[in-house]
């Protein structure tokens, strides 16, 4: 009896909440560590970078609108539906990163916790980050931090699974939505992921996941007039500089890649979190 | 209205010299470049001193004293950095007399509002952040925030000493040391400042301040000595310094533009409606960023608005600056005159109509009556572009969905202002505009411990409170 053939799984973009190919038809090959043909990415082009901030924007309010209670239980819910599939999400990161699968297990299950963590901070963070202001006057005067807008995301080459989770959980929690660009060497596990995303009851548009060359397409987020802050973690020192010089256009909030090599499995604190949130002040006069 | 005899705010207490260098590691020193420059009397054009301009050479020699005083005031415990700022704070109390006339002089602005609002507002800033340098671990920024190094602040125009204060305070306060440009036609009390930091035996260097225009400032945030550049000025230059700092390490805040929407809803107290937007728009001559340049008011009670606030322009003085009964100043320069003129010219050519009350003007200096403008659309340029002068324009709305659509329907986003009587109204529409600080039921209050700065391309970080620490501090390290 002939051994069983595999059905492959064509991997896609994620915009909007639904898997399309690049409109421009295009694709490239995406190999394990080992050097082994895994797949044929699709290969995002500007008009994808487009449509995904489309997507992004479209998401914004109703996303940014919910409650944090609402918005923590979804991210929860992302970490069960993760949970659930630790077997795939094991085998992958063992592909992408030539890891043996006792470590792919633990960065897995660090990914998973981290969505916990993140899951968490929705309905705290207002009260580290805000605050009541004595003014000297007879006025009330609240501090509130609010979600930036949409964030251009550039995830880490390495890292395809945590990294990817430790920069989207951030910024998606406080009400954010978000176009990433993929790890180009490790793709798989961010459309994996969104499949996750997809089945978690996470609106459509609110992450949105482009695969292809990051030096092709994060110019174009870099320099979009309606992307309101970027994340270049995942950037080379090149493209870094060249993305926050487009990024000045219409003064989008910048997080510079880190200065050295990141240890995902650190407690990333809530830098990444402040990064894409605003802070409002509203003030109202107190009398009878 | 009441005739006012002249109430004039004696300029002897101030003290000019006929000219100034540059204060650098706790000395007056020449600048090495040839450009002297002679700032005004806005309000006169009567030539106050003569400034020596800062080039590049000077602004390294800044930078380099600012480094060698960080090593040790850094090092100093946070107890006794507060007690030098809290030392300035007293001095400037002091002498706040003398420099609210000094800010008029230079500035044009009404010594009511130099003397009553810029100068306490100073002295607070500089008590506020006095008390912050020995309890920075307690900030939430994590348990050992350390200071940035060198920060290099460029300022504008409109609030001198004020906007001195709001980068200076934050910055020594957390340890940092500071080379400041002052913007190039209100220098004086910068330079006022610096005898103030001698009084106050402040370590030579903390504190250097360089004047000029500006290649001064562009100097000062590209040098590689500094660490942290904090601007407050213009979108455009606040773009060209984002990308100047691009692929450096420098940490960046930017107070910007703003189009301030002031709306008021068909159930706000009216008389309150109208000083809130007389305050917002004729606070400072315009010259704000945060001002509530464009009214949104409902349309069913446009028109009762509308004559009240024509019947309140018509009560307002403009001249002297030093006159204690004066509300409108001068303009603060003759380019800034030019483009006020210019974009209220474009609001005629563009269909609004243009009203300003009777209102005559002094023969010298820069002048510009209060104006609004009725039937403004919002593609009109007057509607979009920051006039940064004493011109309202007015718009109306029906709903309160199409009050916040038009209100957040521009590239900034500083400040917003929301005038009902009903809790729940106020706070759905605060929580919708995309701005920075709301004011409801007031307008351009201000204050130390209240966070202020933009969404959008009106900038980022914040200046004020709790938040005003984070620009000064190095709190990302693990």
């Amino acid at each position: 009896m002939s051994e069983r053939l595999v059905v492959r799984k064509t991997y896609k973009l994620f915009v909007g909440g639904a898997f399309p190919r690049s409109e421009s038809g295009r694709s490239y090959v995406v190999t394990s560590a080992k050097g082994d043909f895994l797949a044929n990415a699709a290969r995002a082009s500007r008009k994808d970078a487009r449509d995904a901030v489309a997507a992004a924007r479209k998401a914004f309010p109703g996303w940014s609108g919910a409650t944090a209670y609402n918005r923590g239980q979804i991210l929860y819910r992302v970490a069960e539906m993760l949970e659930g599939r630790r077997a795939q999400f094991v085998a992958e990161v063992v592909q992408a990163d030539g890891v043996a699968a006792k470590k792919a297990g633990e960065l897995v299950d660090a990914a998973i916790d981290r969505l916990v963590w993140y899951a968490g901070w929705s309905d705290k963070i207002g009260a580290v980050l805000g605050s009541a202001n004595p003014v000297a006057g007879p006025y009330f005067n609240l501090s509130s931090p609010e979600p930036t807008g949409v964030v251009a995301v550039l995830a880490p080459p390495m890292g395809p699974l945590l990294g990817l989770v430790s920069v989207i959980a951030p910024v998606i929690v406080t009400g954010n939505t978000c176009v990433v660009v993929a790890s180009e060497r490790a793709p798989l596990p961010s459309i994996t992921l969104a499949e996750v995303l997809a089945t978690s009851d996470l609106p459509g548009g609110v992450v949105n996941i482009l695969t292809g060359h990051q030096a092709e397409i994060a110019p174009w987020l870099a320099g979009h007039m309606d992307v309101n802050a970027i994340d270049l973690t995942g950037a080379t020192p090149e493209l870094a500089v060249t993305c926050e010089e487009s990024a000045a256009e219409n003064l989008k909030r910048v997080l510079r890649p880190p200065a050295g090599p990141v240890d995902w499995l650190v407690d990333p604190g809530t830098e990444r979190m402040a990064a894409f949130l605003e802070t409002k002040t509203v003030w109202h006069p107190i009398g009878t | 209205m009441f005739e006012y005899a002249p109430a004039p705010e004696s300029r002897d207490i101030v003290d000019i010299r006929p000219s100034y260098g540059l204060f650098i590691n706790g000395e007056w020193v020449e600048p090495q470049g040839e450009e002297r420059h002679k700032t005004i009397n806005p309000a006169t054009e009567e030539v106050l001193a003569e400034i020596g301009w800062a080039s590049e050479t000077d602004v390294d020699r800044a930078v380099q004293a600012a480094r060698k005083a960080f090593t040790t005031w850094s090092a100093l415990p946070g107890a006794e950095r507060a007690k030098y700022i809290f030392r300035i704070a007293r001095i400037i109390q002091e002498r706040s007399r003398e420099l609210a006339v000094l800010e008029s002089l230079d500035n044009g602005k009404p010594i009511r509002e130099s003397r009553d609002v810029d100068l306490p507002l100073v002295a607070a800033h500089f008590f506020y952040y006095a008390g912050w340098a020995d309890k920075l671990a307690y900030a939430g920024l994590g348990v050992d925030p350390r200071p940035l190094g060198v920060a290099g602040q460029v300022i504008p125009w409109n609030f001198p000493l004020l906007m001195l204060a709001w980068k200076i305070a934050p910055a020594l306060a957390c340890g940092n040391t500071v080379v400041l440009k002052p913007a190039e036609t209100t220098p004086l009390t910068a330079l006022a400042f610096a005898e103030i930091c001698r009084q106050a035996d402040l370590p030579p260097g903390v504190v250097n301040i360089v004047t000029g225009a500006g290649a001064t400032g562009a100097a000062l945030v590209a040098h590689p000595g500094v660490d942290k550049v904090a601007f407050t000025g213009s979108t455009e230059v606040g773009r060209q310094i984002a990308r100047t700092l691009a692929g450096t390490r420098k940490k960046l805040t930017l107070e910007l533009g703003g189009k301030a929407a002031n709306i008021v809803f068909e159930d706000a107290a009216l008389d309150q409606a109208v000083e809130g937007i007389v305050n917002g728009i004729f606070f400072n001559q315009g010259h704000v960023c945060c001002a509530g340049s464009r009214l949104l008011v409902q349309e069913s009670i446009a028109g009762d608005l509308l004559e009240a606030l024509k019947r309140r322009l018509a009560t307002l003085r403009l001249g002297d600056p030093l006159d204690k009964n004066t509300d409108i100043g001068a303009i603060n320069s003759a380019a800034q005159l030019a483009k006020i003129r210019e974009l209220s010219a474009a609001g005629e050519s563009e269909g609004a109509e243009r009203w300003s009350p009777p209102c005559p003007l002094p023969d010298r200096g820069f002048w510009f009556p209060p104006t609004v403008f009725t039937g403004v659309a919002q593609s009109h340029r007057i509607a979009r572009e920051e006039i940064f002068g004493p011109v309202l324009s007015v718009l109306t709305f029906r709903t309160p969905a199409e009050a916040v659509e038009k209100a957040n329907n521009t590239p900034y986003g500083l400040s917003a202002g929301v005038w009902t009587e009903k809790g729940s109204l106020m706070l759905w529409t605060a929580s919708r505009l995309r701005a920075g600080v709301v004011w409801s039921n007031t307008f351009n209050r201000f204050d130390p411990a209240s966070p202020f700065g933009g969404y959008k391309e009106s900038g980022y970080g914040r200046e004020g409170g709790r938040h005003g620490l984070e620009a000064y501090l190095d709190w990302n390290h693990r």
